[in-house]
């Protein structure tokens, strides 16, 4: 079976610089892959490319083995599940309104969206009771869980994780990658999920794609970047983690 | 591809934009239409202007001649374009203003000359009513004699006496200019002032010299003089009254009846008797000597109903005013809000709105071939008045949303209309109704002026108070118009906690 997502020779640049070089990488079916790389590099970019909240200067992006033609854009949008650092939640709307706000307005049946959100809310351990509260009410961990239900309420194909837990204090966040490792593999979830925290990418991903100023340095496993690391930036950036954990 | 949906979508705001800037227009015109009929009389912004336009309506209405009287519509130039365009039918005026201001001609005409340049424009001219109102110059009576002031020529050898010159004589090409150079008068300070305050100004000693027309009540009430014309500068200034050819026989007829029938003396009793009882209508009534139908006909409303008029109609003008800048000015702002030209021109344009003093947009719009001395001009300005605030809070209310929050919106794969009626628009309503707060606030204020185009109003009583130099008159609309921007006030924080989702007052 093909990629469910594949890039051919994308690249993106901004008025003062390019954001990402001629790139291309397969996003594969039911696995996860992390995106790692120091501030800059490019990682928001590349997601904002699948999603289409940029388009690309040059080259493709096929999903599901076809191109998407701009009509279909928002199509492929309800076929993808999108979650940033800062939540992205709607402040005006409840933890329950967030979640349902794209399944209600595409008319999905009461009984159905009901199902879903204590399944949903079971699978992310997020308490039913607070689902009234507004954004503002609820604390980090708790937001981003809701904006995981959102981002799975219509049982995307792809989730798009962009540094999900990076705003978030150690306990919560080890407690929440646990959660997030449970939720993939019982999903068979296909996943790209971003993140600057290299024992974050080898405890979630299938594979890792380590980037640095707008290129893919080297993918595998964190095993293949130890013993054999393409270029001495690897080994540079593995070290710098490392020595960050022993502080 | 991308291009071609883009501009499809475009399209459709463009539609909706038009559609909702003909709304206005639409409903103004709806309005209009459903206002026609009774001969219109209009009248200046002084008591003299005000009981001519009574007699007048009076004189029609016991010709069984349905009229309506628009007091107090503002000078010459607004009274004279409101007869030539048919806004108005009938109203009193000036030969000597005639010649000069309408004509422009500095010779003294004959009678003949009058009626038949006036033809020419599709209006016609009374015979005189019987009296001249000439200007005059005044001061106190003691001061002058004090200083042996008798003519304005005497005025040569006092140039530190202070003149408060009412705006329309400084202005006037028979007026002040020519005045002061005939005479060789070169006085150290000159001050526009409103006439009726001017007089309370030369009582209490601000100024020493001021214009005055000759049958003011004011002159006796005041103990003033009129210093003697020894030039012969001022032309004369008969009244009448011009009326439109168009105007059916009998009307024409029933202005006629008043020709020859008041003098100065019966002028200035019916312009004291105004002054004295704030009444105009009773005024009039006095004219025509017959008491027991003047007191069926002008019984005079009670205080509470009239009242309950002026606010009745103030509330409709800022209210309706409102709802336009609201159905216009948030999709302006929605547009504005995409930045780039139109949302520069938009912006633009709203702010420059803003910055033309409220009584220069009423003045620029009378003259206008739909607009005119109406309601829907008075609407029409204070709509535009009201629009740069809600424009303005839309569009820093949508640009204010945080880029996360926009790409989530956009993420989810929710169509541009959704985008905005879901999120946007409710995260950007707490801007949006403090808009809209400030402009009804803006409104109720500034419909005050509504009055100057005789739009009704509590504007109404100021403005009378004003020209009667009564603070009591004045305080009945402005008591009120401060009050209800009060209660606008707190009706809308009221607005708030209904409109503003809870989500984002927490
Ligand atoms: N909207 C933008 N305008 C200009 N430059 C941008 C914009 N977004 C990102 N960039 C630049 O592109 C590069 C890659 O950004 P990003 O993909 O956000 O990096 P990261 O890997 O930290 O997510 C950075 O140098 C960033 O400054
Ligand atoms: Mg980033």
């Amino acid at each position: 079976m093909s990629a469910l997502v594949q890039l051919v020779e994308v690249s993106k640049r901004y008025r003062d610089a390019p954001a990402l070089h001629p790139t291309t990488l397969a996003i594969e079916r039911g696995k996860t892959t992390v995106l790692i790389g120091p501030s800059g590099c490019g990682k928001s970019t590349l997601l904002r490319l699948i999603i289409r909240l940029i388009e690309p200067d040059t080259g493709t992006i096929d999903f599901d083995g076809a191109p998407v033609t701009p009509d279909k854009i928002d199509m492929l949008r309800r076929r993808i599940g999108y979650v940033i650092q800062e939540g992205g939640l709607f402040p005006h709307l409840t933890a329950r309104a967030n979640v349902l706000l794209m399944a209600r307005h595409l008319g999905k049946p009461d009984e159905e969206m009901r199902r879903r959100l204590s399944e949903l809310c079971a699978l992310t351990r997020f308490p039913e009771n607070l689902l009234a509260r507004y954004p503002v009410e609820l604390s980090g961990g708790q937001r981003q869980r809701v904006s995981l239900m959102r981002a799975l309420m219509l049982s995307p194909e792809l989730l798009l994780l962009d540094e999900p837990l990076g705003a978030l204090d150690p306990l919560v966040r080890a407690s929440l990658q646990k959660d997030l490792k449970e939720i993939f593999s019982r999903l068979r979830q296909t996943v790209l999920l971003v993140t600057h925290d290299l024992a974050e990418a080898a405890y979630l991903a299938d594979e890792i794609v380590l980037m640095n100023e707008g290129r893919i340095v080297q993918r595998g496993s964190i095993a293949d970047l130890r013993g054999d690391p393409a270029s001495d930036f690897v080994t540079e950036f593995i070290n710098a983690q490392r020595s960050l954990a022993l502080v | 591809m991308k291009r071609i949906r883009k501009k499809g979508s475009q399209e459709k705001h463009l539609q909706r934009l038009v559609f909702f800037s003909c709304l206005p227009a639409f409903l103004i015109f709806i309005s209009s239409s459903l206002s026609a009929g009774p001969v219109v009389i209009g009248s200046k912004k002084f008591t003299e202007s005000y009981v001519l336009g009574e007699i007048a309506k009076r004189s029609l209405s016991d010709a069984n001649i349905v009229a309506e009287h628009r007091q107090g519509m503002g000078g010459t130039i607004i009274l004279w374009e409101a007869l030539r365009t048919g806004q108005i039918d009938a109203y009193p005026e000036y030969t000597g203003t005639i010649a000069q201001e309408i004509l422009k001609t500095e010779r003294q005409l004959s009678m003949q000359e009058f009626e038949s340049a006036l033809e020419k424009l599709g209006i016609g001219m009374t015979e005189p009513l019987g009296f001249n109102n000439t200007y005059a110059l005044v001061m106190q009576r003691n001061q002058a004699e004090r200083l042996g002031v008798h003519t304005i020529s005497d005025l040569q050898k006092h140039p530190e006496l202070k003149y408060g010159l009412t705006h329309e004589f400084l202005d006037r090409h028979d007026g002040w200019r020519p005045l002061a150079s005939r005479y060789q008068l070169n006085p150290q300070s000159v001050v526009g002032i409103d006439h009726a305050l001017g007089y309370a100004a030369l009582k209490n000693g601000s100024f020493d010299v001021k214009d005055a027309y000759s049958t003011d009540a004011k002159i006796a009430e005041y103990d003033l003089v009129a210093l003697e014309d020894d030039q012969q500068f001022f032309p004369r200034y008969q009244a009448v009254f011009l009326f439109r050819f168009a105007l059916p026989t009998p009307v024409i007829s029933a202005l006629r009846q008043l020709e020859g029938t008041i003098d100065e003396a019966r002028m200035i009793k019916l312009n004291a008797e105004a002054e004295r009882t704030k009444d105009y209508a009773r005024a009039a009534s006095l004219y025509f000597n017959n008491g027991a139908r003047s007191t069926i006909f002008f019984s005079g409303e009670s205080f509470a109903h009239k009242l309950a008029r002026w606010t009745l109609r103030h509330l409709e003008l800022a209210g309706f005013s409102l709802l336009l800048s609201v159905i216009v000015g948030i999709p302006l702002g929605i547009l504005a809000s995409r930045g780039g030209a139109v949302g520069h021109v938009i912006l633009g344009f709203a702010g420059v709105m803003q910055t033309i003093p409220s009584l220069a947009l009423l003045a620029l719009l009378v003259p206008l071939p739909f607009f005119g001395i109406s309601v829907r001009t008075a609407i029409t300005a204070l709509f535009l008045y009201g629009l740069l605030p809600i424009v303005r809070n839309t569009a820093t209310g949508l640009q204010d949303i945080p880029r996360s929050l926009r790409e989530s919106a956009i993420a989810l794969g929710l169509e541009r209309g959704a985008q905005l009626r879901k999120i946007f628009l409710p995260i950007a309503s707490r801007s949006i109704l403090a808009g809209i707060k400030t402009s009804a606030v803006i409104n109720i204020g500034t419909a005050t002026l509504a009055a100057l185009i005789g739009a009704g109003g509590l504007g109404e009583p100021i403005l009378s108070g004003l020209n009667l130099n009564d603070h009591v008159t004045i305080l009945q609309g402005a008591i009120p118009a401060a009050v209800l921007a009060l209660l606008v006030q707190w009706l809308f924080d009221l607005l708030d906690r209904v409109l503003i989702p809870k989500g984002l007052r927490l």
